[in-house]
């Protein structure tokens, strides 16, 4: 249960006197949450543009000429690190976490609001650290954004000196900010929450954000160790992941490491990461489709259950990325096995979105239409996944641009699209204005089926063989020409999408200032962020009293009820008496 | 309602997609076609669910979209026998996935005994490979071995090693219809041994030796791909495998030399390469310092590995025989004289006694940009432009600047590198793809500057 002592501290909340109290250094998680919405969305353009780069590369080879080999594979590796890390995990733990969970829990504040700030001042540095990458001698590091050693520490790969330390430095920092913010996020869904909130009466979305926190706790543990035993690799010739080796000609002091260590470390963190960035989402889109459909979400303990069973499960499949690393290849028998049970309550997800549209009753809002485009891309990206976790099958898709449309499809695509619809969603929550529509709409179909025809055909020259990560096909025999015309419509699908990435950041600055002015709880949702005294919600959320809640997060359309749609916090009455308590 | 018709659209599409996209697997040429087939079963398994899932969705778009106001959806939180059917179902498409994909997996892991060795050797950005010689067993290699003059690293204190077949080059044959096993080592970083029409592949991970097997069925030649991020040539590490009968095999591999008789090369004689310099001081000068006028680049001080690689492509007409390169075509009948190894050999000795004064700089050019463009450049070449043996870079800094300025310009165009057996030069075209007129001026007005 609930620990209301802890939960009711009206009183004891500090409010900030200043501007800068307020909004600079401020303690309240919504403020907190949105210094994390911008810092990543910030980064994240950096590395939307730094695709656009590959991608004019890749579709006119040779054309441009401010794009070398070696800027070439930073662009590779700056892009993949910054969206994955800086830009995803941030935004949906930092941002979206941060937002969310305390108001959904019907708590105050975060737990530790002190710590909470703290952890977004660290996560700037580390996002000021990456940046600074940019501007070191020889750039940043391009040894694609696994860093796999040797590679990543030796002359023959761009940034290996200054650039690949400023990676390991940001990396390291991060972890210290997400552990701040993280065991906050868990601890306030724990302990904070209201009275009469129970576990099994929490929203998916703060299900999918703690259980994803809960694996990042675990997770990153195992990035930190790796970057700062390969940091010591490279300052001071430690040999933690670097064998003997002749590189470019010059034997290297090194003895007795194992690159393969440093590839087990970097996935026991890599895969799980996955699962932070597509829990939040699950969660997330979970709410979106059962407000917009107002419909309950449709096996609600299930989802629950998957999310956990995903979570768990996630810890035992990370060297499935490494089916083809020269790792004992019985393995593989292990690997394919957990990876493929993982399917089973991926899929009852997916099962369970699509049965609660059905008999629903759907709004094709702007929210509704970004959650339907995530579910068609997970289920592409998710199928595909289906190929690569079976070792055999994986072996000729391994390195190609199959993986490449797949991890695209299944964390690129179908995150960002839950992201843009929680902001199209919540903004009216944080703001008290409405995103423009129309806006809204073309830039939900420019991406939706802009990142259809970049990441289809993707799929389809790797298993023709086209490896990824490479600066120039340059003339291969088995590649067709069509290959090149496939690279430039790739890239011309890309740059469409990019532009309309503009649209939606024009969007967020006008709707700011012009927006319609948004009513009180305007997607007439049940869950207790949308019932503040106050809207939007200030300092403290609740004002003098915190709220009862009285039933789970999904009473919609309940046979009987006047409205189709019962506030979590609503009072029984005659029809409404805490349904959906299972 | 747009988005229901788009969702079928996408559906169907995709399906079309899949049938008429001129992308699927290459023709496969090695044993491994259980391979393909477990990847159709995916492909049918796992098409079914999309086709499903998605169409359904669209289905319920349409039947239950808000249509009027006082439209409510149904109300009911759980169906157990709906969701116990669901899981069921998804199982068993699993374990259809699963079971035959382990089975094939199963093979992959257990190489037959009879399995031919084939030692395949991976460094920035280059392949080579090594055969077991008459006693059938791979010399023991060190790392630490490695040198100019040993660039396998062999031990030379092992016996077995003497009779293995070295080859530097980054082709290779083997013979069709016998199991190969291939041996996988690294000198610096992991690498991946691909070849499309064969499936399988593995890394190459430096301090251990990995392995893959297969059968190749199909005589051809087939490309080499490195598929693990290896630094700044990643794209340009290619060689070839060459799938012949097993008596033509035999022939070729007989005709490559061995350890013991590649350490039996004595050094070279300058003496006597001195009277075959005559010929060359007609244009490059009595002492290699090069001549502008007869458009002859300095040749002293530059390294005797890429001397005797150039010579011995001018006279095989690797270099030269293209129509464009009109000053390559005046070189080529130059070197033909040079019939065999040891008159090349002299001879690049003899150059390495010349004394290296700097060559005159022609070139103007934007330092400081040319400074930026260099960082991918002194991976290879150093940094100082001092020229890599282990990478095949030779020696920039002091040398002609407009002969590197032509040079460069041949690359980028095709006029050099473009040759099938010049597989150095091809890989110096894909590092300069992206270099234009004013780019390559900066580039060696910096280089200039060493």
């Amino acid at each position: 249960m609930a620990h209301v002592a802890l939960a009711d501290k009206e009183q004891e909340l500090a409010h900030p006197k200043t501007w800068i109290g307020m909004y600079v250094w401020s303690q309240d998680h919504k403020i907190i949450g949105i210094q994390y919405i911008i810092t990543a969305t910030a980064v994240g353009v950096v590395a939307l543009i730094l695709s656009g780069l590959m991608r004019l590369q890749l579709g006119f080879p040779g054309v441009f000429d401010f794009i070398q080999p070696d800027e070439y594979y930073q662009a590779v590796t700056m892009h993949g690190m910054i969206m994955i890390v800086f830009m995803l995990t941030a935004f949906f733990l930092g941002g979206f976490g941060n937002v969310l969970v305390p108001l959904m829990c019907g708590a105050r504040d975060m737990a530790f609001p002190y710590m909470n700030m703290l952890s977004y001042w660290v996560y700037l540095l580390s996002v000021i650290v990456v940046c600074a990458s940019f501007f070191v001698p020889e750039g940043p590091t391009g040894a694609g954004w696994t860093l796999y050693p040797p590679q990543a520490i030796t002359e023959g790969t761009a940034g290996a000196d200054w650039g690949i330390i400023c990676m390991t430095v940001s990396l390291g920092l991060f972890v210290v900010a997400f552990t701040m913010g993280g065991l906050n996020y868990v601890t306030t869904a724990f302990q904070a929450r209201t009275r009469g909130m129970t576990l099994m009466r929490m929203p998916l979305s703060v299900w999918g954000i703690i259980m994803a926190t809960i694996l990042g706790l675990l997770a990153f543990p195992a990035l930190l160790v790796s970057v700062i035993m390969m940091t010591l690799d490279k300052t001071l010739d430690t040999s933690f992941f670097m064998p003997a080796i002749s590189s470019l000609g010059e034997n290297l002091s090194h003895e007795g490491g194992s690159p393969i260590l440093f590839q087990h470390l970097f996935w026991f963190f890599g895969h799980p990461e996955v699962y932070i960035v597509a829990l939040p989402a699950f969660g997330i889109v979970s709410d979106l489709i059962s407000t917009h459909a107002r419909k309950n979400i449709f096996g609600y303990r299930m989802m629950v259950w998957a999310i956990v069973a995903i979570g768990g499960l996630s810890f035992v499949v990370w060297a499935h990325h490494m089916y083809v690393s020269g790792m004992n290849p019985y393995f593989g028998f292990f690997f394919a096995t957990t990876t493929l049970i993982i399917a089973v309550p991926t899929a009852i997800k997916v099962y369970n979105w699509v049965l609660t549209l059905w008999r629903g009753n759907i709004h094709l809002t702007v929210p509704m239409l970004f959650a339907i485009g995530f579910i068609f891309t997970f289920i592409h990206g998710g199928i595909t996944g289906l190929f690569l976790g079976n070792v055999v099958v994986d072996v000729p898709l391994s390195d190609t641009y199959f993986v490449v449309g797949h991890f695209h499809m299944v964390m690129g695509v179908s995150p960002f699209l839950v992201v843009f619809g929680g902001i199209y969603h919540w903004f009216p929550l944080l703001t008290g204005r409405m995103l423009n529509d129309a806006m809204g709409k073309i830039h939900f179909w420019l991406t939706f089926l802009g990142t259809y025809a970049i990441y289809l055909p993707m799929h389809y020259i790797g298993i023709l063989g086209v490896p990824r990560r490479y600066y120039a096909n340059g003339t291969t025999e088995f590649l067709p020409d069509s290959v090149q015309a496939a690279n430039l419509s790739i890239t011309i699908a890309a740059l469409i999408v990019a532009a309309a990435q503009f649209l939606f950041l024009i969007n967020i600055f006008w709707s700011l200032f012009k927006g319609r002015k948004s009513p009180r709880n305007p997607w007439r949702a049940t869950t207790i962020e949308w019932q503040t005294p106050d809207y939007p919600p200030k300092h403290g959320n609740w004002g003098k009293e915190l709220p009862v809640v009285h039933r789970w997060a999904y009473s919609y359309s309940v046979p009987g009820a006047k409205e189709d749609f019962i506030p979590q916090n609503e009072p029984p009455s005659q029809y409404t008496r805490g349904e959906g308590d299972v | 309602m747009a988005i229901a018709i788009i969702l079928i659209v996408l559906v169907v599409g995709s399906v079309v997609f899949h049938f008429m996209s001129p992308w699927y697997f290459t023709e496969i040429a090695s044993n491994w076609t259980a391979i393909d087939t477990t990847v159709t079963i995916t492909s049918i398994v796992c098409g079914i669910v999309f086709v499903a899932a998605n169409l359904f969705m669209a289905y319920c778009i349409i039947k239950y979209r808000n249509k009027d106001k006082n439209q409510r959806a149904d109300y009911e939180p759980e169906n157990k026998k709906l969701e116990g059917w669901l899981t069921a179902i998804t199982t068993v498409g699993v374990v259809a996935m699963l079971a035959p994909g382990l089975i094939v997996w199963g093979k992959f892991v257990s190489p037959p005994e009879n399995a031919a060795i084939v030692e395949v050797v991976g460094q920035q950005w280059q392949w080579t490979f090594r055969f077991p010689g008459k006693d059938g067993q791979l010399g023991t290699t060190d790392s630490r071995k490695i040198s100019i003059d040993n660039p396998f690293g062999m031990n030379d204190e092992d016996p077995y090693g003497q009779d293995d077949v070295l080859i530097e080059g980054n082709e290779v044959h083997i013979p069709i219809g016998l199991p190969i096993k291939f041996l996988l080592r690294s000198k610096d970083v992991l690498h991946n041994f691909t070849v499309p029409q064969f499936r399988v592949k593995m890394d190459l991970v430096p301090g251990m030796v990995t392995w893959q097997w297969l059968t190749p069925t199909r005589v051809g030649t087939f490309e080499i791909l490195c598929e693990e991020l290896c630094g700044i040539g990643h794209h340009s590490m290619r060689g070839k495998v060459t799938v012949v009968e097993e008596e033509q095999f035999h022939e070729w591999l007989a005709q490559q030399p061995t350890y013991a008789m590649l350490s039996a090369i004595g050094p070279a004689n300058a003496q006597a390469g001195q009277a075959q310099y005559q010929i060359c001081a007609a244009c490059h000068g009595v002492q290699g310092e090069g001549n502008l006028a007869l458009n002859a680049p300095k040749l002293s001080g530059q390294e005797d590995w890429y001397l005797k690689r150039q010579l011995t492509y001018f006279r095989d007409g690797i270099r030269g025989s293209n129509p464009e390169d009109v000053l390559g075509q005046q070189m080529a009948p130059m070197a033909a004289g040079l019939v065999n190894d040891t008159l090349i050999r002299d001879l690049a000795a003899y150059i390495q006694t010349l004394p290296d004064e700097p060559a005159q700089q022609t070139v103007q050019g934007d330092v400081d940009n040319g400074k930026d463009l260099y960082t991918t450049c002194g991976k290879c070449h150093g940094k100082k432009g001092e020229g890599r043996w282990a990478v095949n870079a030779p020696r920039l800094a002091g040398m002609s600047d407009w002969y590197l300025a032509a040079q460069l310009r041949n690359f980028k165009q095709g006029i050099r590198g473009a040759h099938p057996q010049d597989a150095t030069g091809r890989q110096m075209e894909s590092m300069v793809l992206s270099l234009s007129d004013q780019k390559i001026d900066d580039l060696v007005a910096y280089i200039n500057t060493f």
